[in-house]
């Protein structure tokens, strides 16, 4: 039998073109992101649902919702 | 989600600007913009400032969000490309460095003090009623002229990025968060 896969919305960072400025940590409702060593945002997958928010806000429109298996 | 005294830092950037109509000298407190950014990035290698502290990204985040000042497009790819962001660091820094030859040759007595702000590294705009003197030497009187300058024209940038594009887009091109994110990477390397 074929396992069933889940498919959920995750925000996925461009991280070579992110400026860290943390305007995504500010909307996160879920506090799911954290800027990594001053230089990138990082996010928690396990926390993060796909809400959006995060990309609408961010200046230099490197973070996208996708679709991820999990 | 709860609000902390840091997030009411808009009000200081915005009475920055205000002041620096009423007598220029207070464009010297615009160096914490300066050395704050830079000593937490040195010091704890993060861009807390950015994350935190920065009152001007609150002041574009709450006109262009809130205010709905912005067209809320994603800013062109040449903008946020690297080439751009340090190029634009690079032309800031000899534009500061100008500027504080300026107040150099005023200090020493070789230039006269010129009550204008500089706008767009262009434009003189005559600024004479915001001066009512100084205690100590002109040259006082020149950096502050030339620091408001600075200060006044990335204002007026973020401005119109703000409006064509997202609210905070100066952000992706501001040289002291492109500055101190180059700290952080010399600071921790590369992740």
């Amino acid at each position: 039998m074929e396992t069933a896969k889940r498919r959920a919305r995750k925000a996925l960072v461009d991280v070579r073109h992110c400026v860290a400025c943390g305007c995504c940590v500010k909307v996160c409702p879920v506090a799911a992101i954290t800027i990594y060593k001053g230089q990138q945002a990082r996010i928690d997958l396990a926390r993060c649902v796909g809400c959006g928010r995060c990309a609408r806000e961010c200046p230099a429109s490197v973070i996208e919702i996708q679709e991820v298996e999990t | 989600m709860k609000k902390h005294w840091y997030d009411y830092l808009w009000i200081a950037s915005l009475s920055y600007l205000i002041l620096g109509f009423v007598n220029i000298l207070f464009a010297w407190l615009g160096l914490i913009c300066f050395f704050l950014p830079l000593a937490i990035s040195i010091g704890k290698g993060t861009k807390g400032y950015c994350n935190r502290y920065c009152g001007r990204g609150q002041l574009f985040s709450l006109l262009g969000g809130k205010f709905g000042l912005s067209r809320k497009k994603d800013v062109p790819g040449w903008m946020r490309s690297r080439g751009f962001r340090y190029g634009f660091l690079i032309f800031f820094f000899a534009m500061f460095f100008q500027m504080l030859w300026t107040t150099y040759l005023v200090f020493s007595g070789a230039q006269d003090l010129k009550q204008v702000v500089t706008v767009l590294w262009t434009f003189r705009l005559p600024w004479n009623w915001a001066y009512h003197g100084t205690l100590f030497s002109p040259g006082v009187a020149q950096f502050a002229f030339g620091f408001y300058s600075v200060m006044l024209t990335s204002t007026l940038l973020g401005l119109a990025t703000m409006v064509l594009f997202k609210p905070r887009s100066w952000c992706v091109y501001c040289p002291m968060g492109t500055m101190t994110q180059l700290i952080c990477r010399a600071r921790n390397g590369a992740p």
